[in-house]
């Protein structure tokens, strides 16, 4: 599905990404954690096509094509979804409306019918409540107003509407709360098949009690340090990152299923 | 970064969509202005001397201020402009006949209304909407009369008016904009051509929405437009008015007055879609277009709204303002004013308060694409007896790219203690962060910048009457494709 090789970013010239490689197939749930500023938002950033980000060297293929070569909406026409950190307000921009652009826009990327106002409307009303949301955010506009853990639960709705092959959640369980955490927890793994891959990047180790992944990744200064199964990130929480850093500095980079 | 700036560079390049011209058998006055010109246009148009004594009274004023060098410079015009040469326009231009009906116009001309979208069959009487086309300075197809009559709706053209109802004309004309007004009030009051005439009955609700469309189509044929809308007491008209124009590359002057009258109880409602041509990327070409709209509510409890989307001209230069005179009268004003290429636009609104229990809205939105240069000027006058009056304004600014401007000048003026005023202003650009995740949706460029830009526009949108709001949206879009840098 995804296949990073030997990536180096660059920010306005300072490097972020050193040589990260990381290879994801489908229905492979995979963390990356890492410490801040070890370039976690970075990496989704350019997973996700996002301006400003310089590739210097490496290589990212996504069902065998170059994903570096494509602008960001044909990503996500092409099933890839960034939850985002921190979700975009879009003043006077209906939910609705947004999401209707959307998903027609994939839709019709995929040689698909696109659906008129009612079916869509009937798609998020069911998806709502399957996530056991509320659909009251469906009438607002995009964000707008919304605490931290309403946009996130946007993020996994508007997630579940859009039915992405490879799901970038970036951080996705910064600024929640227990309930909230559950809600969007649940909701991820409602969304876990075997056709589907994801990328769940975050800093403490909490939200993988409830999101177990298949393979923990520590990310330190750009580079993945150690690789493992959910129990790394148990040691992780025990040791601190350092840990990870030190007993193994000489990690080679890309250690990976 | 870069392939965004590329993909929008290349939006940029396309061309104004309504730029063509029509060829047709023009009759034109000399190019010049003088004493015998305006007596040539009051004869051709059969006027009462009453009429030509007051166009002339308004050319000697206007002379009087363009020999004294006053034409107006105060506008926000960082581009300036050229010197306009009064004497090289021709003020009079019309269809050689009048065709009685739609089968006698000229189906040159029906075709270019129909590229414009106008439908002037049968198809609008289905929409229920009445249309009087304004097609250079003569009216040619008038529709749907006999519709209004019933009514005792009076929908024609300037012209008409003053034949069939000299008196109303009389009464009224000038009663808003003085013919002293301004530069340009003298020189339309002077030369003015044609435009709507009407008249809503007292109690009468207008059954249909009144929609007027103008289309500047002679070179160096400036356009004259003189409107003027009378609601008698206890009535309610919504007029519309919509424009697009062809391509030229002299540069044309549209100096319009639009007077409107509300009687006690009485509400107008004024929507404006201005797409006049905006010039080229390098502002050649575009239309000034110099306004004076004004609404009084003269009687107690009446109503004036203004709603405007401006996109085209290369210069606007149009407050489109209320007089509240009658106790607990309303005043609104709301606009969309979008300047793109290296058009600019100076607009804006004046309440003045004079009632009691006065009460006004304003709600500008700026958007500044391109190069173009953006102001809102507004003024807000509570007088000394205009005891409770409440002024609310909301003036927000959005900018999509880094080499437009936008500019805000609000004046308050307030003699009177009792008045509540609110003033709320914004300025935003269009967020990379908004367009990232429009398109990390898989929502294209285009679509995303059409999206925030409706989304902002959003309060005005919906003053709009429904055909128009869509309309409107469209215009936006088109008119903002390849615009963010």
């Amino acid at each position: 599905m995804l296949e990073i090789k030997n990536l180096h970013v660059s920010v306005e010239g300072r490097k972020i990404l050193k040589g990260f490689s990381l290879k994801v197939d489908a229905g492979e749930v995979h963390s990356i954690m890492g410490p801040n500023g070890s370039g976690k938002s970075t990496l989704a950033s350019v997973l996700a096509g996002r301006d400003g980000y310089e590739v210097t060297q490496g290589q990212v293929l996504y069902r065998g094509r170059d994903l570096l070569e494509m602008e960001a909406e044909e990503r996500a026409c092409e099933g890839v979804f960034m939850a985002f950190q921190y979700p975009v307000e879009i003043p006077g921009v209906g939910s609705i409306q947004f999401l209707t652009a959307a998903l027609n826009a994939i839709r019709k990327h995929r040689g698909e019918e696109e659906l008129d106002a009612f079916e869509a409307l009937k798609l998020f009303k069911d998806k709502v409540k399957q996530l056991h949301m509320s659909d009251e955010m469906l009438h607002r506009s995009v964000n707008e107003g919304f605490s931290g853990g309403e946009k996130k639960k946007n993020e996994i709705f508007q997630m579940a509407v859009l039915e992405p092959s490879l799901a970038i959640l970036d951080e996705t369980d910064s600024g929640l709360d227990i309930d909230a955490l559950r809600i969007v927890a649940d909701g991820v793994n409602a969304l876990r098949s075997p056709e589907r891959a994801m990328l769940v990047i975050t800093h403490y180790q909490r939200l993988l009690n409830y999101i177990v992944p298949d393979y923990v990744h520590v990310l330190v200064d750009g580079r993945i340090v150690r690789s493992g199964g959910k129990e790394l990130a148990l040691h992780l929480e025990e040791h601190g990152y350092s840990w990870a850093g030190e007993r193994d500095p000489a990690a080679p980079a890309g250690a990976s299923a | 970064m870069s392939n965004t700036t590329d993909a929008i560079e290349a939006l940029a390049q396309r061309e104004y969509k309504y730029g063509f011209v029509t060829d047709i058998e023009q009759e034109f006055a000399p190019p010049g202005l003088n004493e015998e010109i305006i007596r040539f246009i009051s004869a051709k148009k059969n006027e009462p001397d009453w009429l030509l004594e007051w166009r002339l009274k308004a050319y000697r004023h206007w002379k009087e201020l363009y020999d004294a060098g006053r034409e107006p410079k105060w506008a926000f015009l960082p581009y300036g402009y050229g010197p306009i040469d009064y004497q090289a326009i021709s003020y009079y231009a019309a269809p050689k006949s009048r065709p009685e009906s739609l089968d006698e116009v000229d189906p040159e001309l029906l075709r270019t209304y129909e590229k414009l979208g106008i439908p002037l069959e049968e198809q609008k009487w289905l929409a229920g909407v009445a249309v009087d086309a304004v097609f250079d300075s003569v009216s040619v197809a008038t529709t749907f009369q006999k519709e209004l009559e019933k009514h005792g709706i009076i929908f024609c053209s300037f012209s008409e008016a003053v034949q069939k109802h000299p008196e109303l004309v009389r009464q009224y004309l000038g009663t808003v904009v003085p013919h002293t007004d301004n530069f340009f009030a003298a020189l339309n009051s002077a030369v003015f051509s044609d435009g709507s005439f009407v008249y809503v009955p007292k109690g009468v609700r207008c059954p249909m929405e009144l929609s007027t469309y103008f289309r500047i189509n002679a070179a160096q044929a400036g356009q004259f437009e003189r409107t003027l809308i009378v609601a008698d007491e206890g009535s309610y008209v919504s007029y519309m008015e919509g424009c697009t124009a062809p391509m030229r590359d002299e540069n044309q002057l549209h100096a319009a007055v639009v007077e409107l009258v509300a009687l006690d109880d009485a509400t107008i409602k004024y929507s404006t879609i201005q797409n006049w041509y905006p010039g080229d990327e390098e502002g050649r070409g575009g239309i000034y277009n110099f306004v004076t709209k004004r609404g009084k509510c003269q009687g107690r409890n009446s109503h004036i709204s203004w709603t405007q989307v401006e996109t085209g001209s290369s210069i606007t230069w149009k407050y489109p303002s209320c007089i509240l005179q009658g106790d607990n009268s309303v005043g609104e004003f709301y606009s969309v004013a979008l300047t793109n290429l290296r058009q600019q636009a100076d607009t804006g609104t004046k309440m003045i308060h004079i009632g009691k229990n006065t009460k006004s809205t304003i709600v500008s939105k700026g958007i500044s694409a391109g190069r173009g240069q953006n102001t809102y000027r507004g003024m807000v006058k509570i007088m000394k007896g205009a005891e409770n009056a409440r002024n609310y304004t909301q003036c927000d600014s959005l900018l999509i790219g880094d080499q437009c401007g936008a500019h805000t000048f609000p004046y308050i003026e307030v003699k009177n203690r009792s008045a509540r005023m609110e003033h709320e202003a914004s300025t935003s650009k269009i967020g990379e962060d908004q367009m990232f995740y429009c398109q990390q949706r898989g929502i294209g460029m285009e679509d995303a910048i059409s999206l925030i830009v409706s989304g902002f526009c959003k309060e005005v949108f919906g003053e709009l009457p429904m055909e128009f709001a869509v309309e409107a949206q469209k215009l936006l879009s088109v008119s903002l494709e390849g615009s963010v840098g």
